[in-house]
């Protein structure tokens, strides 16, 4: 009986609820060094001097360094980024962000570690302070003396916008928009520990989504081979994007270590990771929509200024898949955009679940909506009137977007029947005409997405030991998404040997030298289907062995309860057995060559006080189609996750940085990531679409939820107060911002709210 | 996330507890439940040479009626407050409030002298027991005195107790057939108040008002004069000095002000 | 100074500095790894342990105030590592854990939730786990699988409307309109 499609609860959970899982701090090191790091508190800011002299002799204390001593070149984080941003392990002349390492501290116990560097004095010397993208534009206040310039690089950006764009168009509307900073907020803050070996490699365990290139990178920053670094990723607690490669830190922590001649572990506090660790998301959006007063939209445009943050990272090219993803599941006829590249003195930005995605899908849907209000008809109308068709697919979008498949009406009439729109709508009418304080507002959206994370390829090995049991072998390297289970279900469809058999590894540069990792929504599309692909080699192998073994037609075969069987006979050999005689082991590697485009439509229903300006998503219905499903119950979590953070983008997370750079928003009791007392349940529709690119006709469930989750919400809020005059909130539609937008609708001549008393 | 050293006594009587206070002054801290003292010591906000551990002091932990008022001792955690019979059936408000404090687990440690004494405006209990009036009980090296609620709150974390005093008992009178109601807004459940609202008997208290607990006198007056709801509770905000933060102008708080007075007094003469 | 607690079921005893918070006996000096620190502001509950039967925050308790006392930690729940503890089977059950971070914090305060609410709403569920933050699961699964352990079905329990309209005008939900919480009463 087939495996696939089947809800097998997770075999990492009886450790996960026992035991616990082993993250890079729970490690035992025997011997290791505390790292406790000093960070500037300032934004912007020379350094005149450090003394360490009292640090130095503190209890416990092994070692103090700066900037000065620590011999690395300063690294350019990303490799598309103007080349003179690069940013030194320990900041040695200037500091440009609020939370910049410009100290280590090494101590013999953690608890010291604070109390010395709390000794460390650093002059600074103030520097203007640039955190506005469009002041940042302006090069007043530069970062980069040397650069000239605080734009690090950018996709037609120094292009002239067509003036001729929405020639013919009836109705054009424009908006700025914001898509805010978040903070990716895994429950685990990044840990590294390092130790080297007499042979003169290092091990560097670190909580990271791939090992691989995490070492890499580290060993390009420490000027070593790649051969000399052993890359170690425990059990990691949640990524999001975040986590994607390696953080300066990690090199610094390798670096110290050899320095000292001892292990040297860090684990940050939360307050640090509120700065320390990349951000998501910081798109100034200009967006323009033009069409006809029937619904058809003939041409937009999106404008973005992305904040790269003090030193570029990921983010810096991200916008390029914002443009791509621009026209997103519509038919438009003109789609034109461009984006820039900017430093800010903030903390650097990188990918958060969606990764320039959301940002797209946010920002059309947003300009659909604003183009539905401005001809008087239904949102969902117009979004209809304009979706891509089945027949057009496979299409290269206006975008650029090699679209595989796609049937977004279907989507939207699933969530639409399902939420009952219809019914929505008259009960909208009804607390309207008799001024309720709660009215509902219901958002739609309608999106498609793009995954396999720019890495197609994929490693797998799968081998069966002589004792029965499987070792599998990837490049994935999950934190949260349950590969261990899914990539044993996916052999164990070939082998035909229990999942509880089967041990799945991931993360060890040695064990694995090759793999891109988990990102992007790629792993069931690249690595699981390279699992797949290894044990169904496998078989292949066992099978020809297993013909001359027992002398039969290797067409007379087939694998049952993991052996080989001569068909309707009981001659067998099993697995084990023949993996007793030989070694049984299959490496393969898996090109899916492309991108899939999974999608999906999202019913938000808001209800909003207009009194008092709360909103809470009360319902959402949701269909995210990313192919055929392996495993339902780990499917719906990755969705259940994302619809939970594309909620709390709409209504209640920000990173705020007041002028002078200080960041407003750098603990979890002044962040607002969401309990579960804000959150509803949600309704999730099934629909699976499969795409042509790999045998599985999977796509990636990851992000998908995310990305359609936000504009539905941030529309169902906006949707409730539309008869109060309100087009627009950006985005989070914290009650200070619904209540401010009634009020200025108000005294814009909207109309009054009945029952308020 | 680790604090700065210091050096910790647990007494076993209040008396110690209070020579230990004496003795030591501005270098030493109560630790009773510890959920305002120890968050503010991990991120070395606060480094008190000693910490003077109360919170295991029964004698300081109960809930008792005396004559017409309700007696609770400082040490009642919050969690006691919102499960007590006693609390529900003489001050049904204090329970209803203690309720809403942080999440169960800050619940089952903070209490409610602690929560007085610390004097946050942005806290609930302090509001609540304005709200319902009475006494603060403190004992000190000269002995002990009564201070009404209305004197006690004196500034931004600032009370009428002495260095050297402690709270030891909160006394309210018994409202319990009174209506009562708590509207507390905020942004995520677990968040303080943007602003809240506590009604009782006529009385009105205000979270994060300004920089203590504050009675809506106007509110109060006006309603003592006859004035209906909406009417009165339109006044909530006069007399304020509400804060501005990330969550809320004071233009905003103002609105809310109004707003939840007008809930909760509605809620609470339908009930009473 | 010196401390005596009992962990698990074990007595235990160590000479401390005062300010060791109780989430680091646990860890460093029990090498119990299962609590987990999140975040250093008493948000996120990662730390959450059972303390004389109640759920507190490790993390913001110093271990000199467990001196003498009965701490439970997520090892404790299932001692033998064979059989799971009710709630730890409705977790894997219902799919609510992912990277499992959150989850040792998110199992003691569902099972101190349960000790003191036996059958509860949806809605009381939510509200009771307020104190503890989760990134991956986005709760619907965690609610699922407290109300598996309960007792009570999901599917009856779970999606039934946790918003409701007030006399008052206001909104009662989960995450509060006029209120955090918003209760009133009298006779």
């Amino acid at each position: 009986m087939s495996i696939m499609g089947t809800r097998v609860v997770r075999v990492e959970d009886p450790a996960f609820l026992t035991r616990g899982a082993r993250y890079t701090d729970d490690l035992d090191l025997v011997g290791a060094l505390h790292l406790t790091l000093v960070r500037s508190p300032l934004a912007h800011a020379r350094i005149e001097a450090i003394d360490v002299g009292e640090a130095r002799s503190a209890p416990g204390v092994v070692g103090v360094f700066t900037g000065a001593d620590v011999d690395l070149e300063p690294a350019l984080l990303f490799g598309g980024a103007n080349e003179k941003m690069v940013r030194a392990f320990l900041a040695k002349d200037v500091v440009r962000f609020v939370g910049e390492p410009v100290a280590a501290v090494l101590t013999e116990e953690a608890y010291q570690g604070q109390d010395a560097a709390d000794l460390v004095e650093v002059d600074y010397d103030p520097l203007p302070v640039v955190i506005d993208l469009k002041a940042a534009a302006t090069d007043e206040v530069l970062l980069f003396p040397e650069a000239g310039t605080n734009t690090s690089n950018g996709f037609d950006h120094e292009k002239d916008l067509d003036p001729n764009l929405f020639d013919g168009c009836e109705v054009v509307v424009t908006r700025e928009l914001v898509n805010q900073r978040l903070a990716a907020s895994p429950l685990e803050t990044r840990a590294a520990a390092a130790e080297w070996g007499e042979d003169g490699r290092v091990t560097l365990w670190c909580s990271t989504q791939n090992a691989q290139d995490t070492r890499s990178e580290v060993a390009g920053w420490l000027g070593i081979d790649a051969e000399q670094v052993r890359v170690i990723a425990p059990d990691v607690g949640g990524g999001f994007g975040a986590k994607i490669g390696a953080d300066p830190e990690f090199a610094l922590v390798a670096w110290l270590a050899k320095q000292v001649g001892l292990p040297v572990r860090w684990s940050e506090t939360r307050s640090e990771n509120m700065t320390g660790m990349v951000q998501g998301r910081a798109q100034l959006q200009t967006v323009a929509i033009g069409g006809d007063r029937d619904g058809t939209v003939r041409a937009y445009r999106i404008d973005v200024l992305q904040d790269a943050g003090a030193y570029p990272r990921l983010g810096a090219v991200l916008p390029m898949f914002t443009r791509m993803m621009a026209p997103a599941v519509y038919d438009i006829e003109r789609v034109e955009s461009r984006a820039r590249v900017l430093v800010t003195n903030t903390t650097s930005v990188a990918a958060y679940r969606g990764a320039g995605r959301p940002e797209a899908t946010a920002a059309i849907e947003r300009a659909m909506d604003l183009f539905a209000a401005e001809i008087g008809m239904d949102p969902a109308e117009v979004r209809r009137r304009n979706l891509l068709r089945p027949d057009q697919f496979p299409l290269t979008t206006k975008g650029g977007a090699p679209y595989d498949s796609g049937e977004y009406e279907k989507a939207l009439d699933k969530v639409l029947d399902a939420v009952g729109y219809a019914d929505l709508r008259a009960e909208q009418a009804a607390r309207r005409e008799r001024g309720d304080a709660v009215q509902i507002g219901i958002g739609v959206s309608v999106f498609v997405e793009i995954t396999g994370g720019g890495a197609f390829k994929e490693s797998a090995a799968v081998e069966v030991h002589p004792d029965g049991a499987v070792t599998v072998l990837t490049g994935t390297s999950p934190h949260g998404q349950g590969h261990a289970t899914a990539w044993a279900m996916l052999a164990s469809e070939h082998l035909d040997i229990p999942v509880e058999k089967i041990t799945v590894k991931h993360g060890d540069t040695d064990l694995i030298p090759r793999g891109s990792g988990t990102m992007g929504s790629r792993s069931l599309q690249t690595g699981g289907v390279a699992v797949y692909q290894a044990a169904g080699e496998l078989v292949e192998v066992a099978k020809q062995r297993a013909a001359d073994l027992l002398e039969a037609n290797v067409d007379d075969l087939v694998v049952e309860q993991g052996a080989v069987v001569v068909r309707g006979t009981d001659t067998a050999v099993s697995l084990a057995d023949l993996a007793e005689r030989e070694k049984l082991r299959v490496d393969t590697r898996f090109d899916s060559g492309a991108p899939t485009f999974p999608f999906g439509a999202h019913v938000a229903v808001a209800l909003v006080d207009v009194e008092s300006g709360k909103a809470v998503i009360d319902k959402i219905v949701t269909i995210d189609d990313a192919g055929p499903v392996l495993n339902p119950l780990i499917a719906e979590g990755q969705r259940h996750g994302g619809i939970a953070q594309g909620i709390a983008q709409a209504l209640l997370e920000e990173v705020v940085y007041d002028e002078d750079g200080n960041p407003v928003t750098a603990t979890f009791a002044d962040y607002g990531i969401p309990s579960a007392a804000e959150l509803p349940s949600f309704t999730l529709l099934d629909m699976a679409t499969p795409t042509h690119l790999n045998p599985l006709g999977v796509k990636g469930i990851g992000e998908a939820g995310t990305i359609g989750a936000t504009p539905a919400a941030q529309s169902a809020v906006i949707d409730a107060l539309a008869h109060l005059g309100v087009r627009h909130i950006d985005m989070p539609l914290t009650p200070l911002r619904v209540w401010e937008a009634i009020e200025a609708a108000r005294s814009a001549g909207g109309s009054r709210i009945e029952g308020a008393k | 996330m680790i604090p700065v050293g210091f050096t910790y006594e647990r007494p076993d009587t209040l008396d110690a507890a209070l020579a230990l206070l004496a003795e030591h002054g501005d270098d030493a801290k109560v630790l009773a439940g510890g959920h305002s003292l120890l968050p503010v010591m991990k991120l070395r906000l606060a480094a008190p040479e000693l910490l003077i551990d109360i919170g295991r002091l029964d004698e300081l932990r109960y809930s008792r009626v005396d004559g017409d008022q309700l007696a609770i001792g400082a040490g009642t955690r919050h969690h006691d407050l919102a499960t007590s019979d006693v609390v529900a059936a003489e001050a049904p408000l204090l329970g209803a409030v203690a309720r809403t404090v942080g999440d169960p687990q800050v619940r089952h440690r903070g209490t409610l002298g602690g929560s007085l004494a610390h004097a946050d405006p942005a806290s609930d209990l302090p509001a609540a027991v304005l709200a319902l009036g009475g006494s603060i009980v403190m004992r000190g090296p000269r002995g002990e005195r009564q201070v009404p609620v209305e004197e006690f709150f004196t500034g931004l974390f600032s009370t009428a107790l002495e260095p050297d005093e402690l709270v030891v008992e909160i006394r309210v009178p018994r409202t319990g057939s009174a209506g009562w109601a708590y509207e507390k807004f905020t942004r995520r459940a677990n968040d303080w108040a943007i602003v809240a609202v506590a009604v009782v008997d006529g009385r009105v208290g205000m979270v994060n008002m300004g920089s203590t607990a504050l009675r809506a006198s106007a509110t109060e007056a006006a309603l003592a004069s006859g004035a209906s709801i909406p009417d009165a509770a339109a006044l909530a905000d006069q007399d304020t000095d509400p804060p501005s933060d990330l969550a809320a102008t004071p233009a905003y708080r103002r609105h809310l002000a109004r707003v939840l007075t007008r809930r909760a007094l509605t809620t609470a003469a339908e009930a009473g | 100074m010196k401390v005596e607690i009992t962990v698990n079921g074990a007595s235990t005893s160590a000479d401390v500095e005062p300010r060791l918070l109780l989430a680091h006996y646990l860890r460093d000096v029990l090498g119990l790894k299962a609590t987990n620190v999140g975040c250093d502001t008493t948000s996120c509950g990662a730390c959450t342990v059972l303390l004389d039967g109640e759920s507190v925050k490790s993390c913001t308790l110093l271990t000199a105030q467990a001196d003498g006392g009965e701490v439970i930690t997520l090892e404790g729940l299932s001692p033998d590592g064979a059989e799971l503890h009710p709630m730890a089977a409705a977790f894997r059950a219902e799919h609510g854990l992912q990277c499992g971070f959150c989850t040792p914090g998110m199992v003691m305060a569902a099972v101190g939730l349960l000790s003191e609410n036996p059958k509860p709403t949806e809605r009381e569920v939510r509200e009771g786990l307020e104190g503890n933050l989760c990134r991956c699961t986005g709760y619907h699964n965690i609610v699922r699988a407290v109300i598996a352990a309960s007792g009570q079905d999901p599917d009856e329990v779970q999606g039934a409307a946790i918003h409701r309209v007030t006399d008052a005008g206001g909104v009662e939900a989960a995450a509060g309109f006029s209120s955090g919480d918003s209760a009133g009463g009298g006779e």
